[in-house]
């Protein structure tokens, strides 16, 4: 091929439109996800703000009462926000310390046999969808409570904390076990060879030195508990009420919006527009925990390399 | 030990050895045990299900629609809509989310605009997903009154796995050596002729894997599926793209909410369904991922 060839190949018009156009869909391709964003945000406050003309933002925020069904009805989602915060903690109180727990056994006391087979079946664990959650807590957890617990409610909080739980067990055992693999063997080796035990490496070596990959962790497990909707809906109940007691039927934020959506409400009532202010509020904690996740990761990251 | 210079001290270091690897000791049986509680809790969770469900499944149940008598219940409408789900979500989410992934990875500028991207999309990752059924309800079945069809459920769940796809996509991208590309562009190949003759290919079973596992998170969705309000009671299949359906983890959801005990025996029955379903999907996307890994 000649130079002026070349040349014509390069300059040629359908090569640069071809290309070009690729370009271009491949581009706005990737734009879309921002149109998502953008759809999400302008949902949620188009929708909201008829709600907010009928009920104040500090009635909402404020109010101990949610009775949207009620005439007059009552637009306090303190009583949601506790429900989910309930469900939050408790399952928080269970998964954050056995996930860190397995991860530690995982990284730094397994065999690569043991590793071998636990491993997938924490991934089998994580990948069962969350319905499924849902009907292990009526049908076995909420039993069992019931057995030992003869007061316990039908629907309680206890069950959802628990299998939620369940649910960000495995996400919290990976993403710490990612962290602890992380963090480098001279360290270890270090240690060890100043006679420190296993417990003493781990505990006092490679968990502080994964603490900011451990913390985000944590964080991203429970923005994922705040989120999670089905296994809430059929285990914890439908009670808006402020309690602390796991073993009373509440209602989570999610579970109120599954519940009203199921109940096909007619477009334009306040009780079809409070689901979307309680979207919103839900939507705004989990991308405000995101951010402390990374937040977090970026504060107490420890430069190795 | 007063070898080693220790002196008065040797005891304190004697002494504690002792405690020290007990402590250890236990600190390792406890971890440990935590680690088989945590599998013991999946053969429970599965032991339960097939215990309540497996006399229930049969070829009647498959090939049966919903009914009022848990005795003639079936799945089949449900099995239909899931299909139909999945397919549509498919042919819209990964010719779009691989796009976007390979724009990120090979053409996009190392500009503010693109980490603004990424920012983005990482963080649409971490939205619940009822969230996007309220997308859903207000952009595809409202305003664009697409009502509850096939199309609306395939677009909010499109919109819902687009991050992931385009996250696992990238990565099968990024796992593609430098040089390739080098190489192409050297010898006079345009961005795309490169992308599509040498980067593709290598990176496709990659691609695929991560794009399977994506798609298989459809099959359990139930949230915002709940949100856009689909009926659980479908009496057809759906036979175009604005029919209505029913998916299978809302079936499941319907029987286990019903005091009836046969009806949660039911909906266990549609659990194994369901984890069958998905136990084979992901099968599917391992068996690709060690082929590509004993390749290369």
């Amino acid at each position: 091929m000649t130079a002026t060839q070349l040349d014509a190949l390069r300059k040629s018009s359908t090569r640069q439109w071809k290309e070009g156009s690729i370009h271009g869909v491949l581009m706005t391709s990737a734009l879309l996800s921002i149109l998502t964003t953008v759809g999400v945000v302008a949902v949620l406050a188009a929708e909201s703000s008829t709600f907010f003309r009928e009920v104040s933002p500090v009635e909402f925020l404020t109010g101990t009462k949610w009775t949207p069904l009620f005439d007059p009805p009552s637009h306090g989602v303190l009583p949601l926000l506790c429900g989910t915060g309930l469900i939050a903690v408790g399952s928080g109180i269970l998964a954050l310390p056995i996930g860190l727990a397995i991860a530690v056994y995982l990284s730094e006391m397994a065999n690569r046999r043991r590793r071998r087979i636990v491993k997938p079946m924490l991934e089998v664990l994580a990948g069962i969808p969350t319905v499924v959650y849902g009907y292990f807590a009526l049908t076995f957890v909420t039993p069992c409570l019931r057995w030992l617990i003869p007061s316990t409610e039908v629907f309680n909080a206890a069950a959802g904390a628990i299998v939620v739980a369940i649910m960000i067990l495995p996400m919290v055992a990976s993403l710490c076990d990612d962290s602890l693999q992380a963090v480098p063997a001279s360290l270890r080796q270090a240690a060890y060879s100043l006679g420190a035990t296993p417990r003493e490496v781990s505990v006092g070596i490679v968990v502080p030195g994964a603490l900011s990959g451990i913390l985000a962790s944590f964080v991203l497990a429970l923005s994922r508990a705040i989120g999670e909707t089905m296994a809430v809906t059929l285990a914890a109940g439908a009670t808006p009420r402020l309690t602390l007691n796991p073993l009373e039927s509440i209602q989570t934020m999610t579970a109120f919006m599954a519940q009203v959506s199921s109940g096909d409400a007619p477009s334009g009532t306040s009780q079809y527009n409070s689901i979307f202010a309680v979207g919103f509020l839900l939507f705004a904690i989990t991308l405000f925990m995101n951010w402390l996740a990374q937040r977090v990761l970026h504060r107490f990251r420890e430069a190795y390399e | 030990m007063t070898s080693l210079g220790l002196g008065d001290n040797a005891h304190l270091f004697q002494a504690n050895l002792e405690q020290r690897r007990r402590r250890s000791a236990r600190f390792r049986r406890a971890c440990s045990a935590f680690t088989w509680l945590g599998v013991g809790t999946l053969f429970v969770l599965l032991g339960q299900i097939l215990y309540q469900g497996a006399a229930w499944l049969g070829w009647d149940f498959l090939t049966s629609f919903a009914s009022r008598f848990p005795s003639r219940a079936g799945i089949f409408a449900a099995l239909v809509g899931t299909l139909w789900l999945i397919v549509t979500t498919a042919a819209i989410s990964i010719p779009v989310g691989v796009a976007a992934a390979i724009y990120l990875e090979e053409y996009a500028p190392r500009t503010r605009l693109t980490r603004f991207l990424e920012l983005n999309i990482s963080n649409l990752a971490g939205v619940p997903s009822i969230v996007y059924g309220l997308l859903g309800l207000a952009v595809f079945v409202r305003w664009l009154s697409l009502e509850r069809s096939v199309i609306s459920g395939a677009l909010t769940m499109s919109v819902l796995i687009l991050p992931v796809i385009v996250t696992a996509a990238r990565e099968a991208l990024r796992a593609v050596p430098p040089s390739l590309r080098d190489a192409a562009l050297g010898v006079g190949a345009t961005r795309w002729q490169c992308t599509w003759h040498h980067v593709i290919p290598q990176a496709l079973p990659g691609i695929l894997t991560g794009v399977i596992l994506a798609i298989s998170r459809v099959f359990g969705e139930t949230a915002p599926l709940l949100v856009i309000g689909l009926p659980i009671f479908v009496s057809r299949t759906p036979s175009g793209l604005g029919d209505s359906f029913t998916v299978l983890p809302l079936q499941i959801y319907n029987w286990t909410q019903r005091p009836n005990h046969e009806f949660q025996n039911l909906a266990a029955a549609g659990i194994i369904v369901l984890l069958v379903v998905l136990l084979l999907t992901n099968l599917v996307a391992v068996v690709l991922r060690q082929r590509t890994e004993t390749e290369s």
